[in-house]
């Protein structure tokens, strides 16, 4: 019985080595680099300067910018990829003859790579050659061609618009296989009740997928709030710093400016701010 | 009859049909354009529809750069990704699924706390690591990246399998006399065929699409095709029609394997998104 007790551990060894090895003792050193003035050009010299590289980061306008892109940047595009696959999965859920087919389809733009999806809306909303642009003269929506990637509006909005491409038919397919978890009786129920569409909709369909919803967000803000590649595809969180997030913001610190002391307290700074979130969903699936 | 019939059409279908055609047409339009000679697709104003659809792209993609090396590499990476989250995922799953022990919660746990870790965070950190042991811009590199970063959800899934082999069967085997090794060996490893199926093609997927690691950890000697694309568009000239080849190509395995799973696997890999 007493080696018993050592075999899970021994089961679990590789994975825990290699968990330490790549992602806990790396994040370790970050939070130290972060504590210190670690420069590209000059390797050998790391001056300890305590919180030095944080002020700096939280006395610089553009952290504070980076952070209102990154909430408009998490709420919206979160807020509208979950609208939107609601919608579908309430759809999906519906019968009709051609459902399976459809189930299937839709999850095309979740299968694809981040730097395909930059691909293709940049392709898109080129400016001389984008369909976009083209369908938007053909229908007499536009008046002249419009630089979409160049302008800080319409760049912001294209990387929105991108993301949530990518993302609702996550929220569809987990949101579909929720609803299919609602048994029928209750339905059948509220109909005895005399409840409507609305009524049904509020009070048996909701309550019913609450938990998957709110899991389903949970994770998909943390996925969304850490993810750059997207972003840095299409507009490299241009033009200037519209569509620069957080991440983005410590990415370029550290690698295009070679400051990692001064990116590393900002990956920190993006950590401790997830944190909630993170929590939030760590409780929730500690629960289950 | 026919108000139903109608009903369904305009209250079901058409707005089916509509977020299809969201989520399908900026897709076909990259396939399109991958099939139309260039001069085609430069020519202003824009024709919608093409006269003529060619190979030409995809040829001189494969023939006259350096694409089908980099398919190479993404296909080595990824299956080694695939072997070695495998390996590491399938006994730490045993363990979740068939042992209590002191600690286990809190490993759940922190298995899952890993993949909430920003990227950025660790990025910087390993690209030193690595190449203070020589092992930047290797095959072993992104493999090791790769596999640690999909483990979380590994395990879960896998866990998630096991979980669904009765523990009465390891009790029958153990009772005729198997050891515990023989027991997930001849037992477990048969039965949970379709668990190591499915991580597997999630290892694959996730290998196949992932682009930071690949650019900062490698990207000069061993280029996946994500990085090798991104490269075409800083050129000063860009070929359209070459990109939309290369984005045609590098999406369709993944495409594939997730209309054959049909969406189950989304399902899977939400992380218990759907048992909460």
């Amino acid at each position: 019985m007493r080696r018993d007790a050592a075999i899970p551990w021994l089961l679990l060894a590789p994975a825990l080595a290699i968990t330490t090895v790549l992602v806990l003792v790396p994040a370790a050193q970050t939070i130290w680099m972060s504590l210190h003035d670690v420069v590209l050009f000059r390797p050998r010299s790391a001056p300890f300067v305590g919180l030095a590289n944080y002020a700096k980061a939280l006395g610089d306008p553009v952290f504070w910018a980076g952070l209102l892109t990154s909430v408009i940047w998490v709420v919206v595009s979160v807020g509208l990829q979950f609208a939107l696959g609601l919608s579908a999965a309430l759809l999906l859920n519906r019968h009709f003859a051609w459902r399976g087919v459809a189930r299937a389809l839709i999850v095309v733009p979740w299968a694809l790579p981040s730097v395909i999806i930059g691909l293709i809306w940049t392709w898109m909303l080129d400016f001389n050659l984008g369909l976009i642009n083209e369908l938007g003269l053909r229908l007499g929506l536009l008046d002249h061609p419009v630089a979409w990637l160049s302008q800080p509006g319409t760049a912001f909005a294209a990387v929105i618009l991108a993301v949530v491409w990518q993302g609702f038919p996550f929220f569809a397919v987990t949101l579909l296989a929720g609803l299919q978890a609602i048994p029928g009786e209750l339905y059948e129920a509220a109909s005895l009740d005399g409840a409507g569409g609305f009524s049904k909709f509020r009070h048996v369909t909701l309550p019913g997928i609450a938990g998957v919803m709110t899991t389903a967000l949970l994770l998909r803000m943390i996925w969304v709030a850490n993810s750059l590649d997207l972003i840095l595809v299409m507009t490299g969180g241009g033009p200037g710093t519209a569509t620069q997030t957080l991440p983005l913001h410590a990415f370029l610190t550290a690698w295009s400016g070679g400051n990692y002391g001064q990116g590393s307290a900002l990956a920190v700074l993006l950590t401790l701010l997830l944190l909630g979130v993170v929590i939030a969903y760590l409780v929730r699936s500690r629960r289950t | 009859m026919k108000t139903k019939r109608l009903k369904l059409l305009f209250g079901t279908e058409l707005p089916v049909v509509a977020i299809l055609m969201f989520a399908l047409v900026p897709w076909g339009w990259m396939v399109l354009s991958s099939l139309r000679p260039e001069a085609d697709l430069t020519r202003s104003p824009l024709q919608l529809l093409p006269d003529t659809l060619t190979l030409a792209n995809h040829i001189e993609l494969l023939a006259r750069t350096s694409f089908a090396q980099n398919l190479r590499d993404s296909v080595i990476v990824a299956a080694g990704a695939v072997a070695l989250g495998l390996l590491l995922s399938l006994p730490a799953a045993y363990a979740f699924s068939r042992f209590r022990f002191v600690g286990r919660n809190t490993l759940m746990v922190q298995f899952l706390a890993i993949n909430m870790f920003p990227v950025v965070m660790l990025i910087l950190p390993l690209f030193v690591l690595l190449r203070q042991f020589g092992l930047l811009d290797t095959y072993f590199a992104l493999i090791a990246g790769h596999a640690t970063f999909t483990l979380p959800f590994a395990i879960w899934l896998m866990t998630s399998y096991v979980d669904g082999i009765p523990v009465d069967l390891d009790h029958a085997a153990a009772i005729d006399g198997a050891t515990r090794w023989q027991v997930m060996r001849l037992v477990i490893l048969p039965l949970t065929l379709p668990g190591l199926v499915a991580v597997g093609i999630y290892l694959f997927i996730a290998s196949w699409n992932e682009y930071l690691f690949a650019l900062m950890l490698a990207g000069r000697n061993v280029r996946t095709v994500t990085v090798a694309l991104q490269s075409f568009i800083g050129e000063n000239q860009i070929q359209w029609g070459l990109l939309m080849a290369g984005g045609t190509l590098v999406a369709m395995p993944a495409t594939i394997l997730f209309l054959l799973t049909q969406g189950r696997l989304v399902g899977g890999l939400t992380g218990g998104a759907v048992k909460g």
